[in-house]
């Protein structure tokens, strides 16, 4: 039994340490992303945009995918952009160019919302 | 379902086999066909496994319409990856039958991306109905990337607005409506004030005994706002119904058969033609459900509708695929 709780410690200490790893390689990612021309995505799945709320630099191309079986589009509450209808696997990318927040839906099923905001 | 058959009939004060309680277990099974009649505002309920005791004069009404829905030509999931058999197997489902239905009703989602082929698929099946008429009214998916512009071209001709209008039918009055256009974010369907204000006007001269049929594709009713399964402005609307005696209202969109009795207004949704969808809440999303393929038809079907002068009766028979 002793072993046993020895080696689940072990496995915590490792698990502890990827993620301290993951999160220092996630800060040099965002600090990359501050120079013009980098990228972020947005997925559609289950009818809702993941992340709903996403922050990314001027400058960056978002690009929405649509994971579900039903065709959704990406359509800017402000008239600023519009995709078209997305069909399954389909995509639609868009360059902020200007900080601001910028809230869109899916005009087929408007109940799913998302926005980008852009520093 | 006969499991259910016990519990169809709790108070039978007429003998004639139906009641009221007996109603609430008609969305139970109606999935499995089921007869709904409304009588002075109250549905009543057959079950499809007595139909041998039905009594036909009572069922055979002066006007007979079919009713189909959600054929989402175009879809090739794996929910159905045949929706055009399976709209054949509609229309053959309702050249069968005993009454012959006089015309059409389209519920919306003719198409699933609003692709001119996908109309054109659909118009090709819908000749083999031995009804000629058909109406529409366009679903969410019949307006992507135009509002409806396409739709209206093909199937709008001489209708208002956004493609709403009504007509007679043997004295009664259908109303098509068009609440899947100009959707707002984080909203429901939408019917919107230059509609409401043609509807408000549209009944105004009508006597109050006239049998008032409304069809549009999102339900009129609140089902489960949460997936946007209701229209936010369709109190406005029904507020303008209430002097009548009969209104059915006939939906698609969430394809699946439910009913409810609020009043003189019946509500109904029709099953799909294409591929059915998740009970409100029962999934993460109410994106297509996948069933066996053996089933598939058992979850699909037409909505066939008597009316029945006299007694204020509309006869709502739902018949799944196979």
């Amino acid at each position: 039994m002793k072993r046993e709780f020895a080696r689940i410690g072990l496995a915590s200490v490792v698990v502890a340490l990827l993620a301290m790893f993951a999160a220092v390689g996630h800060v040099g990612g965002a600090a990359a992303q501050e120079k013009a021309g980098t990228s972020a995505e947005v997925k559609i799945d289950n009818f809702s945009f993941g992340p709903t709320a996403l922050t990314v630099p001027v400058g960056t191309t978002v690009t929405w995918t649509n994971r579900d079986d039903i065709p959704h589009t990406v359509v800017s509450t402000d008239g600023v952009f519009k995709s078209k209808a997305l069909d399954t696997d389909d995509k639609f990318s868009f360059v902020f160019s200007k900080p601001g927040t910028y809230p869109y839906f899916c005009s087929i099923h408007p109940k799913m919302t998302g926005q980008v905001i852009v520093q | 379902m006969s499991q259910s058959r016990k519990d169809e009939i709790l108070h039978d004060h007429n003998q004639d086999g139906i009641d009221r309680r007996g109603f609430l277990k008609c969305m139970a099974w109606a999935g499995t066909g089921a007869l709904c009649v409304m009588q002075g505002g109250v549905l009543k309920s057959y079950s499809m496994s007595r139909a041998n005791e039905w009594n036909a004069a009572k069922m055979t009404g002066e006007l007979s319409f079919a009713q189909i829905s959600d054929s989402h030509m175009g879809f090739n999931k794996a929910a159905n990856p045949d929706v055009a058999a399976t709209l054949k197997a509609a229309v053959d489902k309702i050249n069968a039958l005993s009454v012959p239905p006089e015309f059409l009703l389209h519920t919306g989602d003719i198409s699933h991306l609003a692709r001119p082929e996908e109309f054109d698929t659909v118009d090709q099946i819908l000749k083999g109905a031995v009804a000629k008429e058909v109406f529409f009214v366009p679903g969410e998916h019949d307006v992507i990337g135009d509002e409806g512009k396409q739709y209206r071209d093909r199937y709008g001709k001489g209708t208002q607005g956004e493609g709403w209008y009504s007509f007679e039918k043997r004295g009664v009055h259908f109303i098509g409506l068009v609440n899947v256009v100009n959707l707002k974010a984080g909203g429901l369907g939408n019917l919107g004030g230059e509609q409401l204000e043609w509807l408000e006007a549209d009944v105004k001269q009508l006597k109050a005994s006239t049998p008032i049929v409304v069809f549009a594709h999102i339900p009129l009713w609140s089902v489960y706002p949460e997936w946007g399964w209701g229209t936010d402005d369709s109190a406005q609307a029904l507020s303008y119904l209430k002097k009548f005696g009969s209104v059915s209202v006939l939906n698609g969109h969430i394809h699946q058969i439910m009913q409810k009795v609020e009043g003189n207004v019946t509500f109904h949704t029709a099953a799909s033609t294409a591929f059915p969808q998740p009970q409100p809440g029962k999934a993460d999303s109410p994106g297509p459900m996948k069933v066996p393929a053996e089933q598939l038809r058992s979850v699909l079907g037409i909505t066939d509708v008597n009316f029945v002068r006299g007694q204020h009766a509309l006869a709502i028979v739902d018949s799944q695929l196979g």
